[in-house]
């Protein structure tokens, strides 16, 4: 990820406000770790206080935590939460349509949206063994809305993905209602480069924002496969200085939001 | 077993409940209270061909990985959850070193749903997650199905039940009646879908500290095998109410284990190097009592008044 700084603030910090602008007000949403666990902070200070954040390790919050986490185990996470419980019973949440967005992260994502935390190439003989599902394709299966983020190359944002982790829309429109799938599907995929929501009818993702101070050319470079540009489509807005003086105060260090190397994704 | 009943020393219970080939499940809570003390046991006592089930487990099975004490994993994600991709992982994985291990790869839920039909002691329990994923590919414990009223699909997702679940708490009384809280992942699942369980306490307790509150019992005494007084025994993993998660100590292995040698050299000082966990703790000197430095937050006391 490329974290160094451009005008006042950091890519990394610029993914995190445009995660946290995906969360609305009163939504309940299935937080990942790293990058979404600061998003969902930053919402619920400023845009959405009645939010209420869901762990897949059981535990259920509606506050942030009193100091930054390294992980959803930490035990600054479990201090002060609403429930904390069995993950059958918060994925049970997730499989009765209870839950309105969720978060996760991936090594690749194709153009409509599935996304691959598992293997690059042949599954049975792989060049790169990643980490794994985690929870991702549990909440990319069930969420009522799901947003990926991810780093930005060509080699992680391509036509298909080697291994469908996290279900996304399949190969297009129709195919979550075939598989069996209840609901849901990605509405939005945030990278170090751009932002891209999914046309409904088509569902490929369509470019929507870059980010400042790259050009739209130098974006569509860095993606495999042939980008539709949303008609309108805009640079990314800038954080807010209430944005990011929320999001500094939570990580003043940039754990999170600075230059990190290999970290496996996982929801 | 031990002459005090189920309260035993680690090695025995790991000599006697985890032999070589079998299925164990550890890391139930995720990313706390992994028993990281019983999987450093493991390795030193030798053993082989064991089949790990958990749904994550941060670096324990990444550590049994690499030492060749693995066949099988059967897992959502196996990696270091704040430092990056397990590196004894992907050799084994990628390389065969040193060994070859056989991935059955889950989701999290897939992981929870196989446990919890092991301790209701039904064959298998549908869901709707995964309908389009390729993570079910393994057909010894995935099968697409109907639902016989609707037609609607499903997924099925086959129970398991190990051979033996290594679990912490934070205390347990001497026969295995035990408390945890903070976030509880699949420990309950895997504690009643497991045909042998051991637990490793905090503390061990009168009986009478476990009655006061059985709302917070892990699971009925009559099902654990064998209880070890274990403190420190999750290190660098927290423990609520004892200590923090050690994030540097994560940073470090990660570190170390990109190369199979830097693994060697780490687990010669961190396994190898130390007989027991007491002596592990004494190696990590003042960090340890740091990370026992935590903030008091005591509940409200419940009242079973009757």
């Amino acid at each position: 990820m490329r974290g160094e700084a451009v005008r006042d603030w950091t890519v990394g910090e610029l993914m995190v406000v445009a995660a946290s602008r995906e969360i609305r007000d009163g939504e309940v949403v299935f937080v990942g770790m790293r990058l979404p666990l600061l998003a969902y902070c930053v919402a619920k200070r400023l845009h959405a206080p009645r939010s209420v954040g869901v762990f897949e390790n059981g535990v259920v919050r509606d506050s942030p935590t009193p100091e930054l986490l390294y992980t959803m185990s930490d035990t600054p996470n479990i201090v002060g939460a609403v429930w904390c419980t069995r993950m059958s019973n918060v994925m049970g949440l997730l499989q009765r349509g209870d839950v309105d967005v969720g978060f996760i992260g991936g090594a690749q994502v194709d153009r409509f949206g599935n996304v691959n935390s598992s293997y690059i190439g042949d599954p049975d003989r792989p060049e790169v063994k990643l980490p794994g599902s985690g929870g991702a394709a549990d909440i990319a299966s069930l969420a009522k809305r799901l947003v990926v983020i991810l780093p930005h190359d060509r080699r992680r944002l391509v036509e298909r993905v080697d291994f469908r982790t996290s279900p996304g829309y399949g190969d297009g429109p129709g195919w979550r209602q075939r598989v069996g799938l209840p609901r849901g599907g990605p509405s939005a995929v945030i990278t170090d480069r751009a932002v891209f929501r999914f046309d409904p009818v088509t569902c490929e993702a369509v470019l929507h924002h870059w980010h400042p101070p790259q050009s739209l050319e130098e974006v569509l470079e860095h993606t495999g496969w042939r980008v539709r540009v949303a008609e309108g489509a805009c640079p990314t807005p800038e954080p807010s200085p209430e944005e990011l003086r929320v999001l500094r105060e939570y990580d003043p260090e940039g754990v999170w939001t600075g230059r990190r190397d290999d970290r496996g994704e996982r929801g | 077993m031990g002459r005090d009943g189920k309260l035993v020393s680690l090695s025995e219970a790991v000599a006697h409940f985890v032999p070589d080939g079998a299925t164990v499940v550890m890391g139930t809570c995720l990313e706390s209270m992994i028993p990281f003390a019983a999987g450093h046991e493991i390795i030193r006592q030798g053993r082989r061909d064991l089949t790990l089930v958990g749904p994550i487990s941060d670096v324990l099975f990444d550590q049994l990985i690499g030492a060749g004490c693995v066949a099988r994993v059967m897992a959502a994600w196996v990696g270091n959850v704040s430092a990056g991709l397990g590196h004894a992982y992907r050799r084994a994985t990628e390389q065969g070193v040193p060994r070859r291990v056989e991935v059955w790869d889950y989701s999290n839920f897939a992981v929870s749903l196989g446990l919890l039909a092991g301790a209701l002691g039904v064959p298998y329990l549908p869901t709707r997650s995964l309908l389009g994923s390729d993570v079910p590919r393994r057909r010894e414990a995935f099968h697409a199905a109907a639902d016989p009223w609707t037609g609607e699909r499903l997924l099925l997702v086959r129970a398991i039940q190990p051979d033996v679940a290594v679990l912490a708490v934070q205390r347990s009384d001497p026969e295995g009646n035990a408390h945890l809280w903070g976030n509880l992942g699949v420990t309950e699942e895997a504690a009643l879908a497991s045909r042998h369980v051991v637990l490793l306490a905090e503390e061990v307790v009168e009986p009478e500290v476990i009655r006061s509150d059985p709302n917070r019992v892990l699971v009925p005494g009559f099902k654990v095998s064998a209880v070890v007084h274990c403190p420190g025994g999750c290190h660098p993993s927290p423990v609520p109410g004892y200590y923090r998660r050690d994030h540097a100590f994560y940073e470090e292995y990660h570190r170390r284990s990109r190369t199979e040698e830097g693994f060697r050299e780490w687990l010669a000082e961190w396994v190898w190097g130390v007989p027991h966990r007491e002596a592990y703790l004494a190696r990590l000197g003042p960090r340890w009592d740091a990370l026992r430095r935590v903030q008091p937050a005591p509940a409200a006391p419940v009242d079973y008044a009757w």
